[in-house]
């Protein structure tokens, strides 16, 4: 397997993609969908939010391992965060999957090991379908679904 | 046995041979030899259409059927010849049968708004698949909200085959059209397209047909098929993109009205009133795309060449071989596997997304597509996101299937 490959597919990633966290619908929170019909991945994010803070984070939905990983990754990374907070580690993500190949990607604790998506142009949309979903209902606005086609 | 031997030896020092027409081939993807195995989305082009292309730019780039000078003069006769070209590729009976169009999706709104428009009334039925791309679903859909004529889906069986019982009851005299595909791009289904126009004509209804895959594996031929419209594409063709076909027969396309206005398709124009000028040009508004006609008509030459009796044994024995290798490896389902295919394996892998599998075989020089093909429907039938899909054209070898198969077993170690 090449090198950025490997980087790519590393071995957390793989593992979220087995098994999901918090792969569940949470009773009584937000949920907004994210669908990308280009592939077909479709995540539904479900958050519940009491007193600015976000109290749980899940998923459910399918797609490819990169989506799949970055949603199971995303729950654990937003839970207990004030909403000012998740948002900031959600501009934190955008900025690390999407940076230029020769900067050094920021260092975001476990988030990290999807940095490798950087060399694989069509596969940012998926690592950030979750987010965008997930964005939707920091922001108050859940709504049609989102899309990062 | 022996005989079957020494043919395939042929076949395969011929797709070699061919190979080296077509320079693209012979750069790497990601430091490997490439395998592209993604020709239903677009084929790649023979040096002869580049060099048509180029040729046509060095000596003859002009406006046609305007200047009295030389190079228009020589533009029009290229662009004009292009046309000759297209209507022996698909045996026309007049050469004004072949209009030229952007791509085959064009050619199918230009017949659904233009004869569409003029046939189709509240009551009526429109005749499809279940299998067809969202090109030739769509714009049934936008003629029947503007006329209230109704969709009717032929559907298909577990294989993938359309349902001819199905079709038979669901041809009736309300049927005023049937749009069918002759190629599934996301099964590889070969429809029995000479039996549908048959049944349709005898209940009354015309018949287009969806050649923008077929069209460069079988030999398609107007007069032997009866088609009254068909569609083609000239970068599934081997030739550029921006270019198609739209073939119909006179006595059809002389009854229609244009479908856009403008230069080149009048007779005369007044503020009062203008008329419309002969076919085929009736139907070509605005300056066309002529070096993508010149190299659609270079694309046809080139295959007329090759031959069809080459190019459908040829794929017809790789597509055997890469059905058979796919579906060796383990954890994988073919889908679509109607008794009569041609050029294209779709399959999923348990437990690893279709994407993922376009990822890791990308990186080992093999490309594929990934995703639903433009057919939504076909992917709800067989209840799947996506496929994973190898589409073949005339210049894979078994070397490109090999290598495939071995980058899915890569895939394998990678989500074991
Ligand atoms: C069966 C079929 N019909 C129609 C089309 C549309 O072709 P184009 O996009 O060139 O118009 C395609 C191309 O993918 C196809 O495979």
């Amino acid at each position: 397997m090449s090198d950025q490959l490997q980087e790519l597919y590393q071995e957390v990633i793989l593992d979220h993609n087995r098994r999901p966290r918090n792969f569940r619908l949470i009773a009584g929170g937000v949920t907004q969908e994210g669908y990308n019909p280009l592939c077909g991945d479709r995540v539904l994010v479900s958050m519940n939010i009491e007193d600015g803070i976000v109290r749980d984070v899940a998923f459910e939905g399918q797609g490819c391992a990169i989506a799949k990983a970055s949603a199971s990754l995303m729950t654990e990374a937003l839970k207990g965060l004030t909403v000012a907070e998740a948002q900031e580690r959600f501009a934190q993500f955008q900025s690390m999957v999407t940076s230029a190949h020769d900067e050094p990607p920021a260092d975001l604790g476990k988030l990290s090991v999807l940095a490798g998506v950087r060399e694989f142009p069509t596969r940012v949309k998926c690592a950030s379908l979750a987010w965008h979903a997930a964005k939707a209902v920091l922001d108050g606005a859940p709504a049609a679904p989102v899309s990062t086609e | 046995m022996a005989a079957e031997t020494v043919s395939a030896v042929e076949t395969a020092a011929r797709a070699a041979s061919v190979r080296e027409e077509f320079p693209i081939l012979a750069i790497e993807a990601h430091g490997r030899r490439l395998a592209y195995l993604d020709n239903a989305a677009t084929t790649q082009k023979p040096r002869e259409v580049i060099d048509a292309i180029a040729g046509y730019y060095t000596t003859s780039n002009a406006n046609v059927h305007r200047g009295v000078h030389l190079l228009s003069e020589r533009a029009t006769a290229a662009f004009e010849g292009a046309r000759d070209d297209v209507a022996a590729y698909f045996g026309a009976a007049h050469r004004h049968e072949i209009i030229f169009t952007r791509n085959a999706t064009e050619g199918i709104n230009l017949v659904a708004q233009s004869w569409g428009g003029r046939h189709l009334t509240a009551g009526d039925e429109v005749l499809i698949s279940a299998m067809e791309h969202h090109s030739n679903i769509v714009p049934w859909q936008l003629a029947c909200e503007r006329t209230g004529a109704v969709l009717k889906v032929v559907p298909i069986d577990d294989r993938g085959a359309l349902d001819m019982e199905a079709f038979g009851r669901l041809l009736s005299p309300r049927t005023k059209i049937v749009a069918m595909t002759q190629l599934s791009n996301a099964l590889g289904t070969v429809t029995p397209m000479a039996e549908i126009i048959r049944a349709a004509h005898a209940a009354g209804a015309v018949v287009l047909v969806d050649g923008a895959q077929a069209a460069y594996h079988l030999p398609v031929n107007m007069q032997a098929l009866g088609a009254d419209f068909y569609v083609a594409t000239g970068h599934k063709l081997y030739g550029p993109t921006g270019i198609g076909v739209l073939y119909g027969r006179e006595a059809l396309l002389d009854a229609m009205p244009p479908y856009q206005g403008g230069g080149d398709m009048i007779a005369s124009v007044t503020f009062e009133k203008s008329t419309w000028n002969t076919l085929p040009y009736k139907f070509e508004a605005g300056t066309p795309h002529i070096e993508g006609a010149v190299g659609l008509g270079a694309a046809t030459r080139f295959i007329r060449r090759v031959g069809f009796d080459w190019i459908a044994a040829h794929e017809a024995d790789l597509l055997a071989y890469a059905t058979a290798a796919i579906a060796a490896v383990p954890d994988v389902r073919l889908v679509g596997t109607a008794p009569v295919k041609a050029s294209i394996v779709s399959f999923v892998m348990e437990g690893v997304h279709p994407h993922d599998i376009g990822t890791v075989v990308d990186r080992m020089g093999v490309a594929i597509r990934t995703g639903h093909h433009c057919a939504q429907p076909v992917m709800a039938r067989f209840g799947v996101p996506a496929t994973a899909r190898a589409s073949l054209a005339m210049y894979n070898t078994r070397d490109d299937i090999d290598q495939l198969v071995d980058a899915l077993h890569e895939v394998r170690r990678v989500f074991a």
